[in-house]
């Protein structure tokens, strides 16, 4: 399965290494926790490694797995500049413009849900991870895998939906494509979009220029999508009202960039939750990101549906919502701007990035201790978007 | 959310760790130990440690029913997976429970027909609507999970389902407590006692522990000021050289416990003679199987199950870190080799494993709460 | 595995006695209420529910007692503090 004797050895050796070289066998105190936590800092900052000969559910959740992935096979592939800032759009510079370039797949299931189909997903999807490049969206593509013996009237539908979604964003789709695979596969329709914009903004955003002292801004209550699916499925006999909160954000955004030039990063909470955007923030910036529990807008519906299926809001997916990493003294005005929008309307300061514990993000409970909210490990709710 | 929010009230924790911290004699260190898994997790996850003075110190016991499944069962449960025509159905905290073959996840990925389900009347959906396939429930967890276990195999015989059989790997939670109490490399000052487990047993059980070890015993809700309470009242009794069993989780257990939750188990469940577990070995009278009269329910019965036992992997201390002995990161392999993706051992791969509670929630530098007055 | 979260019982279903429909903030969910048969719950009164069944009742008075015994210690502490902000102004 997997080569699990050779690097249990392997740590067992570099165990011994290190408490012979601190000169002393196990003592007791937090000076040998220390010692311990720095060993695991220094295990988890190694080279990723896909170690499963198969691909699981875990590749496909935005957690850590997934992020091994991407590292280890795709970027390890594809190794370039432009790939390696691994951000929610490339830039690009042609003939002197700067153009971002994204794609996402779409496999959401069931298709249609409280407050959308995979057709909003797919437009919305990548026109805000163009608009979190800074970027204004102009053109996507659709490509589409159907499955045999789906109705035409629903893809009629979806392809409505996106119609309708384009208009809003103020997009187009100006190509596509279409395959049909046999029954039992592509369970249903898959939708892949790719996307460009023209960043025109004076910004360059990235979750690496993220600073102590910047502040960490969410646009909404989160985990309304991810919640909606599960719901949705059918599978739990819950009912809930409560729909998705999946939507365009290039024009809260480009409000946002007008009223607060310090931003620094912004990324769209898709899969994985606010909290992976947080590690992810933690990781490129080389800094700590401290947020407060009680800050973090969760609607009643979102919190009662996870203390009922023990996970955990901040790992759920959003498809609407955005987070803003901002300079501390315009935190004010970036909240201000998002507060004038409807899509912006529950913004809220959930905490700040710091020089402590650099890479590490720390929750301040409700209750007043403190945790870490590490990237997630496997994959509560799959097939989220 | 009712019944919840009142018990994370932050001042009113202030006020308890002023007064634990009162409490504790110059000198002396205490050392508690929180039995249930569902403790270990709130603790971590809402920062409780930082509430407690430095002496004392909360050690996590082996009350977590996926942390002590040991490897050769995980071995059966996928065998019974592998088998044709077969669904395998389990709650969420099984599915990466590494066996010496993988994990449920494992099997999964390589074409196993392996489902989570949130509740064992889920499992009994899934047999009614695949008549035609042999649905199994692999059945884990201690008295709090046995009595729904239990419900939902009468109810299968009043509907005269014949596709439907549980693994029953469920345990009780007292013989492993004296499994600890009869441990002679620890030493414990209390109990906080386990909290949904009594709903169902109610608190007379754990009388033994005051009456003959002369350690008190708190059941404790999971609500963070439920634990912060207990430990108050395990303090004052310390302070006053009491040993006597209290129930701070009034409002849900009944001194009593559930007595047709009780007999729902004992209809259609006995006692093994003795069972393994992980990391405090064979254990007399400590788990459950079906009984002889629902053996058309038992997957051990209708199944052939290979029941070889496995021995953990030499690096995995779980067993230490199950008794309180050693804690998380005093394990060789902890963080290293051992991580939540690549869990070595039991306590890594549960969610309320004491590693993985470290690990993920717990693992960095200790922020002490101020909570002196003087 | 220990998760047991509180929720209220709003109705029975018709025609099967062992089932409720609870609503926990808003959720709604049905669950199986026959471990509770010698006393069952009243719609408004509130349940521990784990892994779709309910396991006890939540008795509000002693909740309501737990509350207080906690309000009482907040507010002892409270007023500690406060004796000791007027001592230092001193």
């Amino acid at each position: 399965m997997t080569d699990r004797g050779t690097w249990v050895d392997q740590a067992l050796r570099e165990h011994e290494e290190h408490a012979r070289q601190a000169g002393r066998p196990a003592g007791a105190g937090t000076d040998r926790e220390q010692q311990v936590l720095d060993r695991i800092d220094r295990a988890r900052k190694r080279r990723p490694r896909v170690r499963e000969e198969r691909i699981t559910m875990s590749h496909g959740s935005g957690g850590k797995a997934t992020r091994t992935l991407v590292e280890a096979v795709f970027l390890d592939a594809f190794r370039n500049a432009l790939l390696e800032p691994l951000e929610d759009a490339a830039q690009l510079h042609l003939n002197g413009s700067r153009v971002a370039l994204t794609t996402d797949s779409y496999v959401v299931s069931p298709l249609f849900f409280p407050g959308g189909d995979i057709g909003d997903l797919a437009v919305n999807g990548t026109v805000n991870d163009l608009a979190v490049s800074g970027a204004t969206p102009l053109y996507l593509s659709a490509g589409f895998i159907l499955e045999e013996g789906f109705p035409v009237a629903d893809l009629t539908r979806i392809t409505g939906s996106m119609k309708a979604a384009a208009e809003v964003a103020g997009v187009q789709v100006v190509t596509g494509d279409t395959k049909v695979v046999q029954k039992g596969k592509a369970d249903g329709c898959y939708i892949n979009t790719a996307g460009i914009g023209v960043v025109e903004h004076d910004v360059s955003l990235g979750v690496a220029n993220a600073q102590p002292g910047d502040a960490v801004i969410v646009s909404g209550p989160i985990g309304e999508h991810g919640v909606t699916i599960m719901l949705a499925r059918g599978e739990l006999d819950i009912e809930a009202d409560i729909t998705s909160d999946t939507a365009p954000l290039n024009g809260l955004i480009a409000e946002l960039l007008s009223a607060a030039p310090g931003v620094r990063a912004l990324r769209d909470a898709t899969r994985g939750g606010v909290a992976t955007i947080l590690n992810e923030v933690a990781t490129a910036a080389g800094a700590g990101v401290l947020v407060s529990e009680d800050a973090i807008p969760v609607s009643p519906v979102v919190r009662g549906a996870s203390e009922l299926l023990g996970i955990d809001p901040m790992y759920v997916a959003c498809e609407g919502r955005l987070v803003a990493v901002v300079a501390g003294d315009q935190a004010e005005a970036a909240l201000a701007a998002l507060h004038a929008s409807p899509l912006g309307a529950g913004a809220a300061v959930i905490g700040q990035i710091t020089d402590d514990h650099p890479g590490i993000v720390l929750l301040r409970t409700a209750f007043g201790g403190t945790r870490i909210v590490d990237l997630l490990v496997g994959d509560p709710l799959p097939r989220i978007c | 959310m009712r019944f919840v929010d009142e018990f994370r009230d932050a001042d009113k924790a202030h006020a308890l760790a002023a007064k634990i911290a009162e409490l504790c004699e110059p000198g002396r260190q205490y050392k508690l130990m929180e039995v249930c898994g569902g403790h270990t997790h709130t603790i971590y996850k809402h920062g409780l440690e930082d509430y407690l003075p430095e002496s004392v110190t909360l050690v996590h016991g082996p009350g977590c029913p996926v942390c002590v499944i040991p490897m050769g069962r995980v071995d059966d449960a996928m065998h019974l997976a592998a088998q044709p025509d077969t669904i395998m159905t389990s709650f969420g905290d099984m599915m990466r429970v590494p066996g010496s073959q993988g994990s449920f996840f494992d099997a999964k990925a390589a074409g196993t027909d392996i489902r989570m389900v949130y509740s064992p009347l889920d499992s009994l959906k899934i047999a009614r609507r695949n008549p035609d396939k042999r649905v199994v429930f692999m059945a884990i967890g201690m008295e709090t999970t046995t009595p729904s276990t239990a419900m939902t195999v009468l109810r299968a015989a009043a509907e005269g389902l014949d596709n439907f059989s549980i693994f029953c790997n469920h345990v009780t939670i007292i013989p492993a407590i004296k499994a600890i109490l009869d441990s002679p490399d620890l030493r414990l000052d209390g109990f906080i006692g386990p909290g949904h487990v009594s709903t169902v047993i109610g608190c007379r059980p754990y009388e033994f522990i005051a009456r003959d070890y002369g350690k008190p015993v708190v059941v404790a809700g999971f609500e963070p000021l439920d634990i912060l309470q207990s430990i108050y009242m395990l303090m004052v009794q310390l302070a006053e050289g009491r040993s006597e069993v209290e129930n701070q989780y009034t409002r849900v257990v009944p001194w009593d416990g559930n007595l047709a939750a009780l007999k729902a188990i004992n209809q259609v469940m006995e006692l093994r003679p003795y069972f393994e577990w992980r990391g405090l070995g064979f254990i007399s009278h400590s788990a459950m199987r079906v009984r002889p009269e629902y053996a058309r329910f038992d997957a051990e019965m209708l199944f052939d199950v290979p029941g070889v036992r496995v021995a953990d992997p030499k690096a995995c201390q779980c067993g230490e870190v199950l008794k309180g002995v050693l804690k998380p990161w005093e394990c060789k392999v902890f963080g290293t080799a051992c991580t939540p993706e690549t869990p070595i051992g039991t306590c890594m791969v549960s969610p309320e494993g004491a590693c993985a509670a470290y690990y993920n929630f717990g693992r960095m530098n200790r922020r002490r709460v101020d909570v002196s007055i003087s | 595995m220990c998760l047991g979260i509180p929720g209220e019982v709003i109705e029975f279903l018709p025609d099967q006695s062992d089932l409720a429909r609870v609503d926990v903030s808003g959720v709604k969910r049905v669950i199986n209420i026959g471990l509770l048969a010698d006393d069952p719950p009243e719609p408004g009164e509130w349940v521990l529910i784990h892994v779709g069944f309910a396991l006890s009742k939540i008795d509000e008075a002693e909740a309501a007692a737990a509350l207080q015994f906690l309000e009482g210690i907040g507010q002892a502490y409270a007023d500690e503090l406060e004796a000791l902000q007027a001592s230092q102004i001193e």
